[in-house]
């Protein structure tokens, strides 16, 4: 690998100018809500903030009593990593052909970045609109072949429905970063190999895939983050967090206990641990998962 | 010619004076659909009937959506004067201080003679401080009643003239229509409402403490006595034999009966109007079921719909709008007029009558259901229910009885969890709000 190259600033304050944009902008989206939403989850207070309690630990202490919160940690898990593992592993799959279409691969490359167009309650809505036991088109059809389709009852339909949403709108972004890194591979590399004698599948596994490793580490993180913060949505749209509490993952709670009970504290509180999980996640990422990538 | 002309002229020249000195009333509600129409036709008869004020609605999505976008209006300080909120918030609305004005007072103020004797008292002791200050303004006020298909009641050989009225009887009939391939006999909108809330009160039974809530905030959940685990264990039987068919939460499983799937329902009396305007078939109202052994029933059933709130921090003039406005919608002909168009409670005695003596009831068999199931002498445990946190609880029973329509648990445990999750957020709600 190439020497790791460094500038060197002279001026003192020049570097301060350059990253205060940045430095800016992330106060203002992140510094201050997540200095809010700790300061708020140590108080209770009604919806329109104007009784306002400090109560220390106390809405910690009431998710830690409660079965079905903890439940949900389970549930999140299972769906990120059904939502991460699907989302990266498909699209890698579609870019790899997507790159080798020689006509018409404009036509193919705008159909697969559409999806990310759509809103993620829309997302739930349209795939509720195929999976709905009533109406839906393909239930319809699951049902005529005799597959009893029913994901307002069914744990596992609900969570096949929400984690097909999600990876489905998740797609055309991971898509998208395949093919721009299978795309920066030398083609040399590939044609070498080929006059080699390797086939495609070899050439893929010992060449491609390990160059794409940043690509893929990359689009893990940001694959988890998605999995864990931007779905409520989704679930919202599709499922409700049903049947039960079956489909009702971590940041869905913080939506609905948030915006739909006002329970501002308990929301605050949750939004805090959700916080903290994906930093840990994240740093072990770096920490274990990036040593085996090469740049 | 010209002079007309002129006149014309000046008319015009005068009715635009009066637009810019007039008052604007902002109104968020959450009315869908035939209901969204009703409202704006509400809106635009009472800006029509007077010159001192407009009445601008604003649909602000579904009610818990319009409840947040208020809170977060009247944190910013710009809310508006006029707020629809469902019965669910009634507890929180009320403990929120210095947030609203109660209606009794905007009425008094504006100098109208405002006797809450002449609301149906289940709807007016629902929104009234328990000093006796009606805090909100009855609006559309519904409660839970049963639909039935006709059509397809007759094609299982089931007289479409006497409904079930009793549960043996649902599910008797639910029987006989499976038996006839049909493939939702019953389903229900609104679960918890209707078959814990509603079936609580129509059984004379209590479903929380201390007057279901309606005494104060230390009210806890009971909801498991050996009534309420064997309704539930029955429905739950019933969903497993394909009787009942779970169709989903809140009023998602309305469409089902609409489109003819469903041939039994049991859902808000606010259905009506979308029945009436859409179902391709006949169809007919009755009352909720219940058991025919349990001493009191029916009593009568829990309130639903949603009133208006009048927010704190406006100008004295704009109250005095807000006050003209709802003597308006006090009216018995606009009453009745609503109560005919939407199946929404009348709020007034007198709209009842004069609804009555018009013989829509008569020409519109069912329609006076609700009603009659709500003017009786309400009891203590029967009054209305009024929890805190009860957006959550209402949540907590969606998804403890879709255990129970799946099989995973029994009604008892299933209902046993609902107190111990409920009971959880009512003393939270309760320490919240002490001071």
């Amino acid at each position: 690998m190439a020497a790791e190259k460094r500038i060197v600033f002279r001026s003192s304050w020049l570097p301060w100018v350059l990253i205060a944009p940045q430095v800016v902008i992330i106060s203002v989206f992140f510094f201050w809500p997540a200095g809010q939403a700790l300061l708020q989850s140590f108080q209770q207070s009604d919806p329109f903030g104007t009784s306002v309690e400090w109560v220390g630990l106390e809405n910690f202490v009431n998710l830690w009593r409660d079965d079905t919160y903890l439940a949900s940690f389970g549930t999140t898990a299972t769906f990120s990593a059904l939502v991460a593992g699907l989302g990266i592993s498909i699209s890698l799959v579609l870019a790899y052909f997507a790159d080798r279409v020689v006509r018409g691969s404009t036509f193919y490359r705008t159909l697969m970045i559409w999806p990310y167009a759509v809103a993620p309650a829309v997302a739930g809505v349209v795939w509720l609109f195929l999976f709905s036991p009533s109406i839906g088109v393909v239930s319809y059809a699951l049902n005529q072949w005799g597959f009893e389709w029913n994901a307002l009852l069914n744990s596992r339909h609900a969570m096949a429905l929400v984690v097909m949403a999600a990876v489905w709108k998740q797609l055309s972004y991971n898509f998208l970063f395949f093919l721009a890194g299978l795309q920066s591979i030398p083609k040399s590399l590939i044609e070498a190999a080929a006059i080699d004698g390797a086939g495609p599948w070899r050439r893929f596994w010992t060449i491609q895939f390990p160059l794409l490793s940043p690509t893929s580490f990359f689009l893990l993180v940001i694959n988890v983050v998605y999995a864990f913060f931007d779905t409520f949505g989704i679930v919202d749209a599709a499922t409700k967090g049903g049947p039960g509490k079956d489909t009702a993952i971590l940041v869905y709670k913080v939506y609905f206990d948030g915006f739909k009970a006002l329970d501002l504290g308990s929301s605050a509180a949750q939004s805090v641990v959700l916080m903290v999980i994906v930093v840990a996640l994240t740093v072990v990422q770096f920490r274990f998962v990036e040593k085996k990538v090469n740049y | 010619m010209k002079l007309r002309l002129t006149l014309s002229a000046l008319a015009l020249g005068l009715t635009s004076l009066a637009a810019q000195a007039q008052t604007e009333i902002q109104w968020w509600h959450s009315m869908t659909a035939v209901n969204g129409e009703w409202v704006n036709d509400l809106a635009k008869n009472f800006n029509a009937s007077q010159k001192d004020y407009k009445v601008v609605p604003v649909f602000k999505g579904s009610y818990d959506e319009s409840m947040t976008a208020a809170v977060a209006a009247f944190r910013a300080g710009n809310a508006p004067h006029i707020l629809q909120v469902f019965e669910v918030g009634t507890a929180t609305m009320m403990a929120s201080k210095g947030v609203v004005v109660p209606v009794g007072k905007v009425m008094q103020d504006a100098g109208f003679k405002f006797d809450p004797s002449a609301y149906v008292p289940a709807v007016a002791g629902y929104y009234t401080a328990p000093n006796g200050q009606m805090l909100s303004f009855p609006f559309n006020s519904s409660t839970t009643v049963f639909y039935y298909n006709k059509d397809a009641f007759k094609a299982a050989g089931i007289d479409a003239s006497a409904p079930p009225t009793t549960w043996p009887e649902v599910a008797l009939a639910a029987a006989k229509l499976k038996a006839s391939g049909h493939k939702c006999p019953l389903t229900i909108a609104w679960q918890g409402w209707t078959q814990l809330e509603s079936f609580s009160t129509w059984h004379n039974t209590e479903l929380a403490t201390q007057g279901n809530g309606m005494r104060g905030t230390n009210a806890r959940l009971v909801a498991n006595s050996p009534l309420h685990v064997r309704h539930i264990e029955n429905l739950g039987n019933m969903a497993k034999q394909g009787l009942f068919v779970y169709k989903g939460r809140m009023n998602v499983p309305e469409a089902s009966f609409v489109s003819g799937e469903c041939a039994m329902i049991t859902t808000s009396s606010g259905f009506y109007g979308n029945v009436a305007k859409n179902a391709k078939f006949a169809y007919g109202l009755s009352t909720l079921p219940y058991y025919p052994d349990v001493a009191g029933a029916p009593q009568n059933t829990v309130i639903g719909g949603a009133s208006l709130w009048v927010m704190s921090g406006k100008k004295p003039a704009e109250y005095k709008g807000v006050a003209t406005f709802f003597n308006y919608l006090s009216n018995a002909e606009v009453q009745s007029a609503s109560h005919k168009r939407t199946g929404y409670l009348p709020i007034t005695m007198a709209a009842f009558k004069l609804t009555e003596q018009s013989g829509f009831y008569k020409q519109n068999p069912g329609t006076d259901t609700a009603v009659n199931q709500m003017i009786r002498k309400t009891t203590e445990k029967s009054r209305g229910i009024r929890l805190g946190n009860y957006v959550q609880i209402r949540t907590i029973e969606d998804e403890e009885l879709e255990q129970v329509w799946a099989g995973k648990k029994t009604a008892k445990e299933a209902l046993d969890s609902i107190i111990k999750r409920g009971n959880e957020l009512l003393e939270r709600f309760e320490k919240a709000n002490k001071g």
